[in-house]
């Protein structure tokens, strides 16, 4: 067992990016379900808005990456529209099956034969981030400290991924400690109470609703700029649920935890997945209990009894507080 | 889903042609060649060639050659070096009423190796694009969708059931259903996982096998997990989450013991059809539609006249107010998962017999029953029956018009426009529900 490279992937995994990836979505989330209570089942569909916004808008049509990004943003906002409007006036769990169905709706279109000729059906979009890696500042090497480092291209996106999860968790702070914030609070608390007080409750939803999924769809970019490829099923309904892992990890309803919720989740995926595969390979572990292809799965069992966990034991997290957590219908 | 078999079928037979084929063809034929054969099978997999159709190959160096199909269907053009060589089929010489599957592969690019015969298919038959008014059609899709409304309802009612006693939304049914479907197939090829082969049962007892399984795992259901939680005081949203970690945890075990193949059960496959007007089915599909319209007029019957279904109903409307009139509240929801559990390992058994067994067959329905439960109503289980079926119908007969493979797209569309016009679904009470 080389303990030196699981702890190096380890250290890797922790600021990589998928730990990006994911605490942009879970930052988003956490405004959606942290702070206003509403059950978004649907971050993934964001995020696959704003991938495939930038993915279609330079490859396909071949503009300019900025016009992609635009479209992005632009189309997230009109996905939370769209699912705002049919089901805010509704109970909570009517959002989570729109917003569910909604998301599975667009992976399902994107992976279409029919529109494979803007789209790339199963196979996706490839080479869109030239643009992007053309102001790479890093020159060409690998930056490393022993064997832990990233190449030039890593560095960029990983650097332009945590200015902007320093930039949301900014905005989610200042928001939050707002007359505004404490009126989502207050949503979260007793929709009936501030909807007595005169606030227009499902306006707040609305705008919780259009703010949450455009800081979640910045996940979908760094993923989309980071990997130069996206695939429609990498957008599918584990994705969501991961954030929500996440955020229930660190906690919901504090700024930071969804970073932090990240790194921890990540680094134990990718101890378990690595302390697995090195165990099998020296042979501690029989092929006839699992072989190294089965690793993934055992991932996505231990996601499923973490969450399940966190959620029966400790729904606060690590940081939440338990009376600030939605964990009832009204 | 009837030309997706027969495409399967058609890939493999020629696949088998391939192999004759190239060992058909003399010593002599030295060098490269494209070949390929033209023709489909009918609805008693009987295979049909076209003859005198043209195919046009084109290559570097300005090379052209076209060819038409003798009367096996057959069509050969050798090649003079290995390179990248673009095939076309001519749609107009193909006979009346036959048309590639799909419109767009009239021209293939093909690479072929030095040395090789490379085999090119154009798969034929229906378009998939259907014409729009062929009423035999419709027929046939309509009693498809009816087939697969009624699986649906199994799950959806215990799904509704479930949610109408206890409140949960469980993310985890769709793993009930995967559940029923490969214990069967486990029960009935002996193939248990970790246990020596055993022979395997016949296809009935290892459903019934399965079917007791699953009430189990129901059991336990409710027994370790649903019931200390209620007992916890654990909020509606909290256990709807925890029950999307078990859907998770649980498809993902699935797919550890059952490997991601998709299976098929070893009795009752290549049954011939059965006409009745229009429609043609195998024997297999009216006998699940006949037990899943039984065992569907059971359930109605058993929560109408029975004491307990009439308890459960009780439960449904007004917990406390049940529970004040002496009945036993965690009785009935021990009773309701038991029976939902059955329900919805029937509809897997069923589901795997129409379209086999996958690890995430039932989490790729689980929408499709939210959509039913949803459409009919949340927490009424007449609602859920008549919101399967119109899902079933919707999902089948809409590829008169849309490809199939966005079939569920619109299926999951018109649960959000339903819930714009009309949130309380089809069959719900006129109340206020935000």
């Amino acid at each position: 067992m080389d303990w030196t490279r699981i702890i190096v992937n380890a250290l890797e995994a922790a600021v990589g990016l998928q730990t990006v990836v994911f605490a942009l979505a879970a930052i988003g989330l956490n405004v959606h379900f942290g702070y206003t209570g509403l059950l978004n089942f649907g971050q993934s569909a964001f995020m696959a808005v704003a991938a495939y916004g930038l993915a279609v808008i330079v490859q396909t049509y071949g503009w300019p990456l900025w016009v992609g990004v635009l479209t992005g943003l632009a189309g997230a906002v009109v996905l939370a529209l769209l699912l705002g409007i049919p089901t805010l006036r509704l109970r909570a769990d009517y959002l989570a099956i729109v917003t569910i169905a909604a998301a599975e709706i667009i992976r399902l279109t994107v992976r279409s034969v029919t529109f494979q000729n803007v789209f790339g059906g199963s196979d996706g979009r490839q080479s869109f981030s030239s643009d992007f890696y053309a102001h790479n500042p890093y020159p060409v090497r690998y930056y490393h400290i022993g064997s832990f480092g990233f190449h030039e291209r890593e560095m960029w996106v990983l650097t332009v991924g945590w200015v902007l999860i320093a930039v949301s968790c900014l905005i989610v702070f200042l928001l939050m400690r707002s007359p505004w914030g404490r009126v989502l609070k207050a949503i979260r608390e007793d929709e009936d109470a501030v909807r007595s007080l005169g606030k227009n409750v499902y306006a707040y939803k609305m705008q919780s609703l259009i703010i949450g999924g455009v800081l979640g769809c910045l996940g979908g970019f760094i993923y989309a700029l980071g990997q130069n490829s996206i695939q429609p099923d990498i957008f599918g309904t584990d994705t969501t649920f991961f954030a929500y892992t996440i955020l229930i990890l660190g906690g919901a309803a504090r700024v930071g935890a969804p970073v932090v919720g990240a790194m921890i989740f990540w680094v134990i995926l990718s101890l378990t997945d690595n302390i697995l595969n090195e165990a099998i390979d020296a042979g501690y572990i029989s092929h006839s209990v699992i072989t190294t292809t089965q690793t993934g799965q055992i991932r996505f069992m231990l996601v499923g009894l973490l969450l399940m966990l966190l959620m029966i034991f400790r729904p606060q997290g690590i940081f939440g507080d338990r009376r600030e957590i939605a964990l009832d219908a009204r | 889903m009837r030309t997706r078999v027969a495409l399967f079928l058609a890939t493999l037979l020629s696949a088998l042609f391939v192999v004759l084929g190239v060992a058909a063809i003399p010593a002599s034929a030295e060098g490269e060649s494209i070949f390929g054969f033209l023709f489909q099978l009918d609805k008693h997999n009987q295979k049909v060639s076209y003859e005198g159709v043209s195919v046009t190959v084109k290559g570097p160096a300005g090379f052209s050659k076209t060819v038409t199909s003798d009367k096996d269907g057959r069509w050969t053009v050798p090649v003079p070096k290995p390179a990248t060589y673009t095939v076309s089929i001519d749609v107009k010489t193909l006979p009346k009423g036959v048309n590639l599957t799909d419109e767009k592969k009239q021209s293939l690019k093909v690479p072929v190796l030095e040395g090789q015969d490379k085999p090119v298919l154009f798969p034929l038959g229906k378009s998939e694009r259907k014409v729009q008014g062929d009423w035999s059609q419709a027929a046939q899709l309509a009693a498809e969708g009816l087939r697969f409304g009624l699986i649906i309802a199994l799950a959806a009612v215990g799904l509704s059931l479930i949610f109408g006693t206890t409140g949960l939304t469980n993310f985890a049914h769709g793993e009930l259903v995967t559940l029923g479907a490969i214990v069967t197939w486990w029960v009935s090829t002996g193939n248990l996982p970790f246990l020596p082969d055993f022979g395997g049962f016949q296809f009935f007892p290892a459903a019934i096998i399965a079917l007791l399984v699953c009430a189990g795992f129901g059991w336990l259901n409710d027994a370790w997990l649903w019931r200390p939680l209620r007992r916890r005081g654990t909020g509606l949203i909290a256990a709807m989450i925890v029950s999307i970690g078990l859907s998770i945890f649980l498809r993902y075990f699935f797919l550890y013991l059952f490997t991601g193949n998709t299976r098929q059960f070893p009795d009752y496959q290549g049954q011939k059809g059965i006409s009745l007007g229009p429609i043609d089915l195998a024997v297999r599909d009216y006998l699940s539609m006949a037990v899943a319209v039984v065992v569907l007029l059971a359930t109605i019957v058993a929560l109408l006249r029975t004491r307990i279904g009439k308890a459960t109903r009780a439960v449904s409307d007004n917990p406390a107010l049940a529970s004040a009139s002496g009945i036993d509240v965690d009785r009935v929801i021990r009773v309701v998962w038991v029976v939902g559990a059955m329900l919805a390992g029937l509809a897997g058994i069923l589901l795997g017999l129409a379209q086999g067994i996958t690890f995430q067959m039932g989490f790729q329905i689980l929408l499709l029953i939210f959509a039913a439960v949803t459409l009919g109503g949340l927490g009424t289980a007449y609602g859920a029956l008549v919101g399967s079926l119109v899902v079933g119908m919707f999902i089948s007969v809409s590829t008169l018009w849309i490809p199939p493979e966005l079939k569920n797209v619109g299926a999951l569309g018109i649960l959000i426009v339903i819930l714009l016009v009309r949130p309380q679904g089809i069959l719900g009470r006129a109340q206020r529900v935000g």
